[in-house]
């Protein structure tokens, strides 16, 4: 048994045979091939995102020419996939924050090898979810009018309204995230300026890297400057969703007026977001052959946090209509019944499946470590986080407190071309992150292999003078 | 029948054994969602693979561009045409008075339907745009029924008749006299033989004279009237019981217990909308008036007034006259005898009703539909007299229509005359004979006989289409006319505005098929009158008064005392043989017979209980529904006399079994933009023996059609909306009303906002008076310039109308009680709206108004989903028709036109609002009262049940009524502090029929806000995912 | 004690361990104007050759307070003494305060954020394109996988050949002179 923890610890976050040097090289390599060797695969990958990404601007075009009566919307239901969307993207936009801040501060190393990447997976989510409550105003054109700035008609946003603070808490939550992955990029530009080939790549590297020199001073400072950054960004992130969520929070409509929503609304945002990695990783880790620098041990610990976080959000539902009946009021109650057995009931129950039932496997190793299994549960999962907005948007407008202006909600082909067009605009920058950047953090992944093998020498000395003595605890990462 | 998949089928018979399990406590629902899984299926159909709803509503768009974006050939009009040179009289300011800003008000009357509807006019520097009552109008008393309102768009439509047409190419007026001169001259000589003249019908006293002076210029010239929905069953009704023709007024104001046998009296008369203020005004309720009348309706198809009624009974309409014979024989009445009560009316509810109508002698009346055969009609004229009704609650006078007479015996002579090719010039004034006339008689066959066909209408339609010549109408806000009202008064029709595509009036052709050239309608009419002697030697005062008033003085008819003749009442109607069931043909309620297709305003309005737009439909009852299997949108084939004709059915609650009722007036083909292939055309099965009520048979087909109706659902699950009683519980305890469920006490952290300016503003309605008209809705349109969006956005749940009127159901499916509630912006003190909106685009103004700032809304549509009433309209694509001239014209000057992606909601009429301050900040009175506002919707309602004022001004009649017991908040249990308020409906049933219950105690009777207001959502799938 | 000429004397270790202990030593010796160049962070290193403090938390402080309170006093005076809104009944004074709370907390953390960013880059005298330790032969793999530490000329003990010699003393792979 003791013997077993000892060998525990020795699945590794870092494949074996691994240097620095072999590090730097295998990473850097990516984003320094020259452009002629570009793989085909990527090329593909490119064109199929790049092709949905054009999708989202003719319906953009579309959409600005026409007016949003070209989506489903009506009266009582004036909210559609254009807020469901952007509830989802910026839910997915947590994990990145997520695992680079908080579990930096948590002192998980293992995250090293997933952050870089969950950071840009963050901005490109932001990015798609910052659009849409633009695209969704019915006169786009005048989205500056809720951002405070000196005008002629001494007009100020309102700032009682929810979607005023969300101004501010998407606008901050996309500055940082940007700032962060930016802060954590310098030393590797500084990387690959040195290992640039080709005399411009040195120069637009160099340019980048401000010149940065590895000195131990700025490393100190460096390292300051990190962890307060993240101690910002871990409050931030609970903030933003929870601001999000007050969007519904706020107002009186049964099924949006519930109180719970904040915690359930951050839950879920990580949920969805480690569902994004999961769903990005495991090809990329495949394709580039990074399965040493994304091991079993990061999938089953990202498992285990969508296992705790898909709880506390199935919890949610649950409690969700729990206060619905024990609400005793009729709206309440109604919607409840509405949700369950009304004409959208198969979302809600969909919904349940994907988010309630089917990440409890997660309990079993077997499932955590079944990569194959990971990636289809990942993607139900996304899917389960927008049927989650649909049910919350959709189901709660279209029948509401006055049963007269009841009515249904169709999207249109152009809801979808929106949707569909947003995935592009994500996708497409994704690849150019993945071709062009160190999609994973070098220096951090040197210091993770140094203070391996200090751990391991350590470990070594150990087993060597007393064996099968007790282990050292959080030996773990 | 085709075999059905079993999801397909309308599971009504299991709504059924639910609603009989439901031990009293109705579970109702509106049939669009029984069976739910089904509509729920059809909209993942239509989601997931097609989706591309809007891609497919490209229809919808065409029909939305058509409707709004009309024609561009108008581009070349000029904005303002000036006012008549003649000297026409304003009703307070005189016209050289004219303040630009400032609107002036003339009277005139609407002739719409043939009866003087007396109208006052609002004019902005010379451009007509907007129609409310004449206060002064006996037809009126201040109040507008939606067609007479809606004139105004009709008179600016851009594709009214521009061009005298000759067989289809343009010519000109000239043209056209030149060309009918020879024939004139012949027909002359001919001492008239040939010359034929058709009208609608007729009661403008000058047009009488100028026939007049036409029959002694042409001896045997032939007039014939038709109107489609005319009244020759009435009339033939009293040549049956009096050997004369006279007309009947009703005094609802002195009638205590009423019966209605298939008469919607308060929508399809001449004299509907002062008959809904006078039964309205014996309708209301309140602390210090605890009593109403009481209202009996038999009725086959389900109209506003079954709807208002105490006591409803569903009859097939063949089966009315059985019922009045049983009614007479039981009162009395001699001449009838074995007459055996049809099933379907219960005999205790038969007993009740007698004993009732007993009880009330000279303060009942009894009222048969104009759809009845004469015999009803004399049997009801006997049962007044037997009740000693004559004289109190009705009065007889001498027929208003200048020459009465059997309007379809009329048309089917000319026709035979013209299949004879005996006419050689018919003349026809208005009307649309081709689609309107009884199909059998073939009019456009007839028609092609003719030598010489002139046709005078607004529109080139079908009619026009057909004729030799077409001549341009002028509209009645264009041309000098009179016309006479139900009651016989007199009115001068005075223009307001230049006739805008030259049309001519009546008047100048009858002058011109006389010869007399270049007269103009003005001399006629003023000369007609003049002739008269009125006013004697002062006679412009006379005119000038007249004109200002908008009724001349004693023109009404006199009582005419008449004498029952009739002795026996042959029975008339055949009975519906039983493997048939009875079609009944009635005027629609948005469109009449068709006349106003082409008006966007009235195709876009819900009908009151179907909540229908753009189209007709075949309704039937819910038993027959169940019975055929058939679902709303069905496409069944009606078959009768070897006509055939495809129509979509809609399940009308509380409609008869074993009948089917068709609208007329849609399915035209040559209607406009607007009209023009909508619905179908219930004409073409109407056969001269069967006007009203034919029977055959019903086929469902294979093939379904997208109805589009405003109200998809409409039970109120429980939910304290309309909140109604019966006036014995509202009696037992006037202070606390048992039928309310108990204060809903106010908490807030925050103090109120003080509102304690001159002005604070506040609206009641009263539901036991709402009879839902949608005068009000048509009225709000006009005066906000509120655009119409056309079926395929209808459809999508984006109607514009700011007030809309909510119609509930509770109780049997059969025969379900009905509650109207108008509902618009109830301007919220705690407004919800306000609060998420993140550019203060809707805010509160200092006199307690919600407003809505357009210019600043960037649509993120926030305020609509949290406000719980749903009354905010958004202009979800550019609805407002920025291009066609003519409609520029119609709009309200003071009230913005909203664009695209801006959100829209009543403001409680705040142009009224502001222009009201301003002459009071002026006069240094800013504490204004009652009747220095009154809101569009307040001034059509003809029941007088909106009462909008200052709250802020003590003895405002608002501050009365929320004062009232009855008073109470929709949705007050949300802390919204609503300024419009509702009272609640208090129903007036017969103790006999419907025993009342000890006040307090009132579970599961249909006289409880429980069955109004169902308690507790029964767990099972209601919601319909069975 | 000659005035050197040149920035100064750069020793190449190639693991961690040994600039590890280099570090030490040369701290021990009393040398000060040093600074080491590895491509992570080492903490034994750090402590050995930097100073005290950073200095980054002050900035953040100060840019976190004056988000906050300026994000707060931004909204107190829109809604009521710039232009007071009566919206949806609510007074328009300080009893508002709760509605305004996100947006202070999110300006707190912006400022907050942008602080240390630019203190980061500010104090660490980036951008700063040339430096003399590029000069340095195969420097480039400091970012990579080799340790350097520098002497430098302006440290009161140093002395071209004695440090040369201490230097020496570490066993690095080679020593360089620093051009400036």
């Amino acid at each position: 048994m003791q013997r077993y923890e000892q060998i525990e610890p020795i699945e590794p976050i870092i494949g074996p045979g691994q240097t620095y040097a072999t590090i730097t090289e295998r990473i850097s390599s990516i984003p320094l091939t020259d452009l002629r060797q570009t793989p085909r695969g990527w090329l593909v990958g490119f064109a199929i995102s790049f092709s949905f990404l054009m999708l989202f601007l003719i319906s953009i075009l579309w959409l600005f020419a026409r007016g949003t009566g070209i989506w489903g919307l009506n009266i009582p239901v004036a909210w559609g996939f254009a807020i469901i969307n952007f509830v989802w993207w910026i839910g997915i936009g947590h994990a990145g924050t997520l695992i680079s801040a908080v579990l930096l501060l948590f002192q998980q190393s293992w995250r090293n090898s997933i952050n870089r990447f969950a950071e840009a997976m963050t901005l490109f989510a932001v990015a798609c979810a910052g659009l849409f409550p633009i695209l969704h105003l019915g006169r786009p054109w005048l989205f500056y009018w809720l951002i405070p700035y000196p005008n002629t008609l001494g007009m100020w946003p309102q700032f009682r309204s929810p979607l005023a603070w969300d101004v501010f808490a998407i606008s901050t939550y996309a500055t940082v995230s940007l700032l962060f992955w930016l802060v954590g990029l310098i030393p590797d530009f500084a990387i690959l300026r040195d290992r640039a080939a080709g005399k411009l790549q040195r120069q637009i590297f160099g340019l980048l890297a401000l010149g940065w020199r590895s000195s131990s001073r700025h490393w100190y400072r460096y390292e300051m400057a990190y962890l307060i950054l993240a101690a910002l960004s871990t409050p931030l992130v609970v903030s933003v969703h929870s601001i999000v969520s007050l969007d519904f929070a706020v107002s009186q409509l049964p099924g949006w007026h519930v109180t719970i929503f904040p915690p359930y609304f951050v839950a879920g945002a990580v949920f969805s977001g480690f569902a994004m990695v999961l769903t990005l990783t495991i090809p990329i880790r495949k394709w580039y052959n990074l399965e040493d620098f994304i091991t079993m041990k990061h999938l089953d610990n990202m498992a285990k946090v969508m296992l705790v976080t898909g709880s506390i959000v199935f919890y949610g539902y649950l409690m969700e209509l729990f206060y619905g009946w024990y609400s005793a009021s009729v709206f309440e109650q109604y919607m409840v019944l509405n949700r369950m057995i009304g004409p959208y009931a198969p979302f809600f129950w969909a919904l349940i499946l994907c988010n309630g039932v089917i990440p409890q496997l997660l309990w079993f190793k077997f499932f955590r470590q079944n990569i194959p299994f990971l990636f289809v549960f990942s993607i139900i999962v996304n899917i389960g986080m927008w049927l989650e907005r649909f049910v919350i948007v959709v189901i709660s407008l279209h029948r509401e407190f006055l049963p007269s202006s009841w009515d249904m909600y169709t999207p249109t082909f152009w809801d979808w071309s929106l949707y569909i067009g947003s995935l592009g605009l994500f996708f497409t920058l994704l690849f150019l992150f993945i071709r062009f950047l160190p999609m994973i953090n070098i220096f951090e992944m040197s210091m993770l292999q140094f203070s391996e093998n200090e751990k391991a020498r350590r470990r070594e000395a150990r087993r060597v003078q007393l064996a099968g003595d007790t282990p050292e605890p959080a030996q773990m990462a | 029948m085709t075999m059905q998949s079993p999801e397909e089928r309308v599971d009504l018979s299991e709504i059924r054994t639910r609603l009989a399990g439901a031990t009293g406590q109705q579970y109702w629902r509106s049939l669009a969602e029984v069976a739910e899984t089904r509509e729920f299926q059809e909209f993942l159909h239509r989601e997931f693979p097609g989706g591309a709803a809007e891609w497919d509503h490209s229809f919808s768009r065409r029909t939305f561009l058509k409707v709004m974006g009309a024609s561009l050939a108008l581009a070349g009009l000029t904005a303002c045409r000036y006012q008549p040179v003649e000297r026409i009289a304003p009703y307070v300011n005189a016209p050289e008075q004219i303040v630009p800003g400032l609107p002036l008000f003339y009277t005139s009357v609407a002739t719409s339907r043939g009866y003087a509807q007396g109208v006052l006019v609002e004019s902005h520097t010379g451009r007509p745009t907007f129609i409310s009552g004449n206060p002064e109008h006996p037809a009126s008393l201040g109040a507008a029924d939606i067609f007479t309102q809606a004139e105004i768009l009709t008179m600016y439509d851009p594709e009214r008749s521009r061009q005298v047409l000759n067989n289809g190419d343009k010519s000109t007026w000239d043209a056209f006299v030149a060309a009918i001169a020879p024939h004139l001259a012949e027909l002359r000589r001919a001492q008239g033989a040939g010359l034929h003249i058709l009208t609608q019908t007729v009661t403008s006293p000058t047009l009488a004279s100028q026939f007049r002076a036409l029959q002694s210029a042409y001896p045997q010239v032939q007039w014939h009237q038709y109107e489609p929905v005319g009244y020759d069953n009435v009339r033939a009704g009293s040549q049956l019981a009096f050997g004369e023709y006279v007309d009947t007024l009703y005094h609802f104001d002195q009638a205590q217990v009423i019966l209605a046998l298939d008469s919607d009296f308060l929508f399809a008369l001449p004299g509907s909308v002062r008959y809904a203020r006078d039964f309205s005004n014996r309708r209301r309720v309140r602390r210090d008036k605890l009593e109403s009348n009481r209202l009996y309706v038999v009725e086959s198809t389900p109209t506003i007034t079954g709807a208002i009624a105490d006591h409803r009974q569903p009859l097939r309409a063949s089966e009315i006259e059985r019922l009045t014979r049983v009614v007479a024989q039981r009162l009395g009445v001699t001449g009838v005898n074995n007459a055996e009560l049809p099933a379907g009316i219960p005999a205790e509810w038969l007993e009740a009703l007698v004993e009732d109508l007993q009880q009330h002698r000279g303060t009942s009346v009894v009222i048969a539909g104009h759809n009845q055969p004469p015999v009803v009609h004399a049997l009801v004229h006997a049962i007044n007299q037997q009740l000693d009704n004559v004289g109190t609650t009705l009065s007889y006078i001498d027929p208003v229509e200048v020459n009465p007479g059997n309007q379809l015996e009329s048309l089917r002579a000319l026709t035979t005359a013209m299949q004879a090719g005996q006419v050689s010039m018919l003349v026809m004034f208005g009307g649309n004979p081709v689609y309107d006339a009884p199909v059998d008689l073939d009019f456009a066959n007839a028609l092609a006989r003719v030598g010489t066909s002139v046709h005078l209408s607004l529109f080139v339609d079908e009619t026009s289409a057909r004729s030799t010549w077409h001549i341009p109408a002028a509209h009645f806000l264009e041309a000098w006319g009179d016309a006479r009202a139900f009651d016989g008064t007199a009115s001068v029709i005075q223009p307001l505005i230049e006739p805008l595509y030259g049309g001519k009036s009546a008047h100048e052709l009858v002058a011109t098929l006389m010869g007399q050239v270049d007269v103009n309608g003005y001399d006629i009419v003023r000369n007609f009158w003049r002739s008269r002697g009125l006013g004697g030697r002062d006679f412009d005062t006379f005119w000038h008064t007249a004109l200002s008033k908008g009724v001349i003085e004693g023109t009404a008819a006199p009582p005419k005392q008449v004498t029952l003749q009739a002795t026996e009442f042959p029975d008339t109607v055949a009975a519906i043989p039983a493997d048939e069931l009875e079609i009944l043909f009635q005027p629609d309620p948005s469109i009449w017979d068709g006349r106003f297709a082409n008006n966007g305003w009235l195709q876009e309005l819900p009908k009151p209980l179907t909540k229908l737009t753009w189209d007709n439909a075949a309704l039937i009852g819910v038993a027959t529904a169940e019975r055929l299997r058939l679902r709303n949108g069905d496409v069944v084939e009606l078959r009768t006399q070897g006509r055939t004709l495809r129509v979509p059915v809609w399940i009308a609650p509380g409609h008869v079994d074993e009948a089917v009722t068709v609208y007329l007036g849609y399915g035209r083909e040559r209607a406009g933009t607007v009209g023009t292939g909508q619905g179908v055309n219930a004409y073409r099965l109407r056969t001269s023996d069967s006007l009203w009520i034919a029977s055959g048979q019903l086929r469902r087909t294979a093939s379904r059609y997208e109805l589009v109706s405003t109200q998809d659902h409409s039970s109120m699950e429980g939910r304290e909306i309309v909140v109604s009683g019966t006036l014995a519980q509202f009696r037992s305890n006037p202070e606390h009303p048992p039928f309310f469920h108990g204060e809903h006490e106010y908490r807030s952290l925050y103090p109120d906002y003080p509102y304690d300016g001159p002005r604070s503003w506040g609206m009641v309605i009263d539901l036991s008076t709402c009879i839902g008209c949608n005068a009000c809705v048509i009225a709000c349109q006009a005066e906000n310039n509120i655009p119409v969006v056309g079926k395929g956005q209808v459809a999508n749940g984006r109607e514009m109308h700011w007030l809309r009127i909510d119609r509930y159901y509770s109780g049997e499916l059969d025969n379900p009680r009905v509650y109207f509630q108008p509902m618009a912006c109830v301007h919220c003190e705690k407004a919800p709206c306000e609060t998420v909106c993140p550019v203060a685009a809707t805010v509160h103004d200092d006199e307690g108004i919600n407003n809505m700032v357009y210019n600043r809304c960037v649509g993120t549509r926030y305020c609509s989903n949290n406000c719980p009433y749903k009354v905010r309209r958004f202009n979800f694509l550019q609805y407002a028709d920025l291009d066609t001239e003519t409609l520029k014209l119609q709009r309200n000057p003071n009230v913005t036109v909203r664009n695209r992606g801006v959100m829209e909601k009543c403001t409680y009429c705040i142009q009224r609002i502001s222009a009201a301050r301003i002459k009071g900040e002026q006069a240094n009175q800013p504490v204004l009262k009652d009747g220095d506002v009154v809101t569009a919707c307040q001034a059509a309602c003809p029941t007088q049940g909106i009462t909008f004022g200052n709250l802020n001004y003590p003895d405002s009649e608002v501050n009365r009524l929320k004062a009232e017991p009855l008073n109470y908040g929709v949705l007050e249990e949300l802390n919204t502090r609503p300024r419009t308020t509702y009272l609640a409906r208090v129903r007036n049933p017969n103790p006999a029929i419907e025993p009342d219950m000890p006040a307090g105690e009132h579970h599961g009777t249909e006289t409880s806000p429980h069955s109004v207001i169902e308690p507790e959502m029964p767990a099972d799938g209601h919601h319909g995912t069975e | 004690m000659t005035r050197s000429d040149i920035y100064g004397l750069m020793a190449e270790f190639d693991s961690a361990e040994a600039i590890t202990k280099a570090a030490h030593r040369a701290h021990e010796e009393g040398y000060r104007d040093m600074d080491a160049y590895t491509p992570f962070p080492i903490e034994e290193v750090i402590e050995a050759v930097s100073p005290s403090t950073t200095g980054v938390p002050f900035f953040v402080l100060i840019g976190g307070v004056l988000g906050a309170s300026g994000g707060f006093l931004m909204q107190m005076y829109a809604m009521t003494i710039d232009y007071p809104l009566n919206i949806g009944g609510r007074p328009a004074n300080i009893t508002g305060w709760p509605s305004f709370i996100p947006i202070t907390f999110e300006s707190g953390i912006l400022l907050a954020a942008f602080a240390a960013v630019i203190s980061l880059i500010a104090l660490n005298g980036l951008p700063m394109p040339y430096h003399p330790v590029f000069n340095v032969p195969g420097f480039e793999r400091a970012s990579q996988d080799r340790f350097f530490l520098c002497i430098e000329a302006t440290d009161t003990k140093f002395d071209r050949r004695r440090t040369r010699e201490f230097l020496q003393s570490l066993q690095p792979r080679q020593i360089t002179e620093v051009e400036p």
